[in-house]
């Protein structure tokens, strides 16, 4: 898209002196908090799938999906350098800020994709280590070299790199992926819009300023808070079906069904809200377009609180299926 | 940085990455071997003599 593209300014990357790198600088690259994300819903999904799996094979199977998930990562770094340098919250990662050499990054990337999808076919099954390789593709690929530069619905397609993690936990610990598995990754999928675009309100004008098309900067905040409200009542109704399918037990009917009420409230909020106008680049040309300073915090709170939610929401409901999975509370299955 | 003369930071940064390099080599044959052990160790109980 050379419109896109041409929003992209040039950067001036510090030269990076790759003598002086720390290998703390090389873990960076591998994020390890949204690693730690990972393995937290893989091994749900390895647990949620109640199979007896080898407990050092099942250890084998979590670090792939780790090492995998660090690899997309470390790729993503080497491939956004340009874009993180010109955004306050990545503007610190090891590559823009010339602590790691751009082709260091890639080849640690390559080099830990080729060895997490071989290991974790070799060690535990090749389904697993298939769906790791196509997530793995997917987001360094498809999401970080074409999609986010190029569409508003970058982090809605993107976002099933993110979701497949339990998919490939149950993968690994029953070498099929049946429908529950899936439902695991649906509901990843479907929070991640709401999740990233209530993010996205109050911190647009980072995303403006590398051209990024993100939902609120080409659509504007107005469109961006319906989309946050369809998505939202999209994704509950979703999270509750576990306990029609046997994957869910009360614990977790518990917790989708309170906290996807609070969550469709705080969504209702961000709709009525003003979050992101103010930060909306085509505002400054608008006479008309006025909004007081009380409606702005009120505004970037609302989202600030859906965002937080959102995280606790998602980490409530995958406790809840994993701490279901591991006491053997049995699982609901209404539909029958 | 001169070529032939390595500076404390970077002398410090290289022993940082070899340590880390040779940890996770270790690792990795340790974990190669643990993997074959567990897996091969099935197949030989289950093997039809």
């Amino acid at each position: 898209m050379p419109k896109i593209a041409a929003m992209i300014p040039e950067t001036d990357q510090p030269l990076a002196n790759p003598a002086t790198a720390r290998w703390q600088d090389f873990f960076q690259l591998l994020k390890p908090r949204v690693m730690s994300l990972v393995v937290f819903t893989g091994l749900t999904g390895l647990l949620a799938a109640r199979e007896p799996m080898h407990p050092v094979l099942a250890a084998v199977a979590v670090l792939c999906i780790a090492l995998g998930a660090g690899a997309s990562g470390a790729l993503n770094m080497w491939f956004d350098a340009d874009i993180d340098g010109l955004m306050r919250r990545t503007r610190g990662r090891p590559v823009p800020s010339g602590k790691v050499r751009g082709d260091d990054a890639a080849a640690l990337g390559v080099v830990l994709s080729l060895l997490s999808v071989m290991l974790l076919g070799m060690a535990v099954n090749w389904l697993a280590a298939g769906l790791l390789a196509f997530t793995i593709v997917f987001y360094a690929v498809v999401y970080t070299m074409w999609l986010k530069r190029w569409t508003t619905q970058n982090i809605v397609i993107g976002g099933l790199a993110g979701a497949l993690p339990p998919a490939i936990g149950w993968a690994a610990a029953t070498g099929s992926a049946p429908l529950n598995a899936w439902l695991m990754v649906a509901i990843i999928f479907l929070w991640t819009p709401p999740h990233f675009w209530a993010l996205s309100l109050y911190i647009t004008t980072d995303y403006a300023k590398a051209g990024v098309p993100m939902l609120p900067v080409i659509k504007g905040a107005k469109h961006t808070r319906l989309q946050i409200l369809i998505y939202s009542l999209i994704l509950v109704p979703v999270c509750l079906t576990p306990v029609l399918t046997g994957l869910g037990g009360p614990l977790y009917l518990a917790v989708a069904g309170l906290g996807g009420a609070v969550f469709l409230l705080l969504a209702f909020r961000v709709f009525l809200s003003k979050a992101g106008d103010a930060a909306d680049p085509r505002a400054a040309d608008r006479d008309l377009y006025e909004v007081t300073e009380d409606a702005k915090a009120a505004g970037a709170k609302a989202a600030r609180n859906l965002f937080a939610f959102s995280i606790l929401y998602l980490f409530a409901m995958f406790a809840a299926l994993l701490g279901e999975a591991v006491l053997g509370v049995k699982a609901l299955e209404l539909l029958r | 940085m001169n070529k032939l003369v390595e500076d404390d930071a970077a002398a410090k940064a290289r022993k940082g990455r070899n340590i880390a390099l040779g940890l996770g080599l270790v690792a990795f044959v340790l974990l190669v071997f643990v993997v074959t052990v567990v897996r091969l160790g099935a197949n030989v109980a289950n093997r039809p003599f």
